[in-house]
């Protein structure tokens, strides 16, 4: 009795729209005092703290805390180093975003066509996701070693001088994105897997109908069908791009030269370094209310895009 | 099915250039999929070369595959016998563990609360839940850190716990699961008696396994690699998790390469091994939930 009705409903859930709901009378409450507790002093708490903390000149070491008024903004604002590291942090953004987003969607397009090995290709493309930042960091510092890593190394025997892969100025960020594509690609590939697995076959079996070639139906439907998972893995890709930092510092910290030194880990410095906890937390909120406009942008975007179609 | 195969075996003749052509297609395919897999595990196996060679041979140039003076595994054997790295290891798999089963609790309670309850503050519960997904955890450091301070937790493991067993995400896909249980289900049971509390144990929690089990296994991945939270919250090596111990590592004794490596090697084979065995089940989850961690 009780398996049958558990299999019944085991498959619906997933699918079926919901239906309509009566609350469980009233009460009930208390079911979210835990998770009410842990997000008040966890979540809620600290970011009025920081907001609080960010117009006060608190420091490290315990002093200050005064009220500064809008003071930190202020200096902010005029930070040559701001300016610089969100610079660099867009860069950054940009010359990841969009490699993250290609090459997992053309991974994704060759492991689906191709029949054989569906298992590992995706372990092979998705395993580096799993790995711990600074198990990446060891593995790629050392083949961007300058006399004894990989790199270096096999340009070498082509008789070339070799890269300042983290060295010079003007490559290391580029390096640090490089190192993130082969670390984070398997989540978008893995998003784009299940995309594409969800496409419905007859489409495909019409279109053949209709004799489109394989470039035909890619274009056709296989593209049109992946547009909602490509705006998911794209602001989703941007996000988590903007929040650089544990690789950079890892990496570099920042070098040559700050050259690579993201908006985080500016803020990160700043409080912890220079113990400047007030001042960090003004950059912080700076780099929220970034984060913030790019969110509410593209939840706008896609409301205008789904009301036309 | 027959269906399907009928069509497909129809215009006979045709089957066979158009099956020549997709064994061509296919084949092409394999290469070339073979030749960038290759490429997306030399990272991993050139660390696993080096970290099989003496520090003398990591280092000597030129730089050559086969090392001169052979195989060993020295550098295991010292990353092992320093002890820190298990140390580490543990750390990691018990503050996973606490924030994995506490995450799981906390959020399933109040999702299902969002999800069925009628109380006060409904609304802006859910909404704060929704606002606060937007908040990068990376904003929160410099307050959480001084908040930690002020309850004396920093250099605990309640520091390294507490802050990550909230997840707005998760509360919310919970809650979107089971929005879509049919609440008849549940009538049955509260028919029979049992309370609210019995019929969420006994009723929705079993039908829920699989997002549970995809919530669990993101929020361990989360846990387990996360860096700049723990990197914070202690100072004290014995209280290290593993990519946090590991950092420092690197920067102590820099020029050892092949036992970094071999250091790097076995803090990413737990995850590796764990994903290989239960594949299929993750990346079940990834389709069911549509969002992990990062």
């Amino acid at each position: 009795m009780t398996t049958t009705v558990q299999r019944q409903v085991a498959v619906p859930p997933a699918t079926a729209p919901p239906t309509p709901r009566r609350p469980l009378a009233s009460g009930g409450g208390w079911f979210t005092v835990p998770y009410l507790v842990a997000f008040a002093l966890f979540l809620v708490g600290p970011v009025v703290y920081g907001l609080w903390m960010a117009f006060t000149d608190q420091s490290l070491t315990g002093s200050g805390g005064s009220l500064v008024g809008f003071a930190n903004f202020g200096e902010a604002l005029q930070d040559p180093q701001v300016w610089a590291t969100l610079r660099n942090t867009v860069v950054f953004t940009v010359i990841s975003s969009v490699p993250l987003v290609l090459v997992s969607l053309g991974l994704a397009l060759l492991v689906h066509a191709v029949r054989p090995g569906q298992w590992l290709w995706r372990l092979t493309f998705f395993a580096p996701f799993l790995l711990p930042v600074t198990v990446v960091t060891i593995l790629w510092t050392w083949m961007y070693q300058p006399d004894l890593g990989l790199f270096n190394a096999s340009l070498g025997a082509l008789g070339s001088d070799g890269i300042g892969w983290l060295t010079d100025e003007n490559v290391a960020l580029w390096s640090i994105a490089l190192t993130t594509l082969w670390w984070t690609l398997g989540f978008n590939f893995l998003l784009y897997l299940a995309a594409l697995q969800n496409i419905p076959q007859h489409l495909y079996e019409a279109a053949a109908i209709d004799g489109a070639g394989t470039w035909r139906r890619l274009v056709s439907v296989t593209l049109p069908m992946l547009a909602r998972t490509t705006s998911l893995v794209v602001i989703l890709q941007l996000l988590a791009s903007l929040k650089v930092f544990d690789q950079i510092y890892l990496m570099t910290m920042g070098g040559p030269n700050n050259s690579t030194r993201s908006i985080l880990e500016y803020v990160y410095d700043t409080g912890f370094t220079n113990y400047r906890l007030g001042y960090a937390a003004a950059i912080s909120y700076v780099f929220f209310a970034l984060i913030v406009v790019i969110s509410l942008a593209q939840a706008w975007f896609l409301s205008r895009r789904g009301v036309r179609s | 099915m027959t269906a399907v195969d009928a069509g497909r075996g129809a215009p006979a003749r045709r089957t066979t250039s158009v099956s020549r052509l997709r064994l061509i297609q296919q084949g092409g395919g394999v290469v070339l999929l073979a030749v960038v897999g290759l490429i997306w595990v030399a990272p991993f196996l050139w660390g696993i070369v080096t970290s099989f060679k003496s520090e003398a041979d990591a280092a000597a140039l030129p730089v050559r595959v086969v090392p001169e003076g052979g195989w060993t595994l020295a550098a295991y054997r010292s990353v092992l016998e320093q002890g820190d790295l298990v140390r580490w290891l543990a750390n990691s798999l018990f503050t996973a563990t606490v924030i994995t089963a506490v995450t799981l609790v906390i959020s399933a309670m109040a999702a299902y609360a969002l999800s069925r309850g009628l109380f006060r503050g409904r609304r802006l519960l859910m909404a704060a839940t929704l606002a606060s997904i937007m908040v990068p955890g990376q904003i929160l450091i410099v307050p959480l850190f001084q908040e930690m301070l002020l309850l004396n937790m920093i250099d605990t493991y309640w520091a390294i716990i507490l802050p990550q067993v909230v997840a707005p995400v998760m509360v919310f896909v919970l809650k979107r699961f089971f929005d879509a249980i049919p609440i008849e289900l549940e009538d049955a049971a509260r028919v029979d008696g049992a309370s609210r509390w019995r019929t969420f144990v006994s009723v929705v929690l079993p039908l829920s396994r699989s997002v549970l089990s995809a919530v669990a296994i993101f929020v361990f991945i989360g846990a387990w690699n996360n860096f700049l939270w723990p990197f914070i919250a202690v100072n004290d090596p014995g209280l290290m998790t593993m990519p946090v111990g590991l950092a420092t590592v690197e920067n102590a004794y820099g020029v050892q390469y092949a036992q970094d490596n071999a250091a790097a090697v076995l803090a990413a084979l737990p995850l590796l091994v764990v994903f290989i065995l239960f594949q299929r089940h993750i990346v079940r989850g990834f389709a069911t939930t549509g969002l992990g961690g990062q």
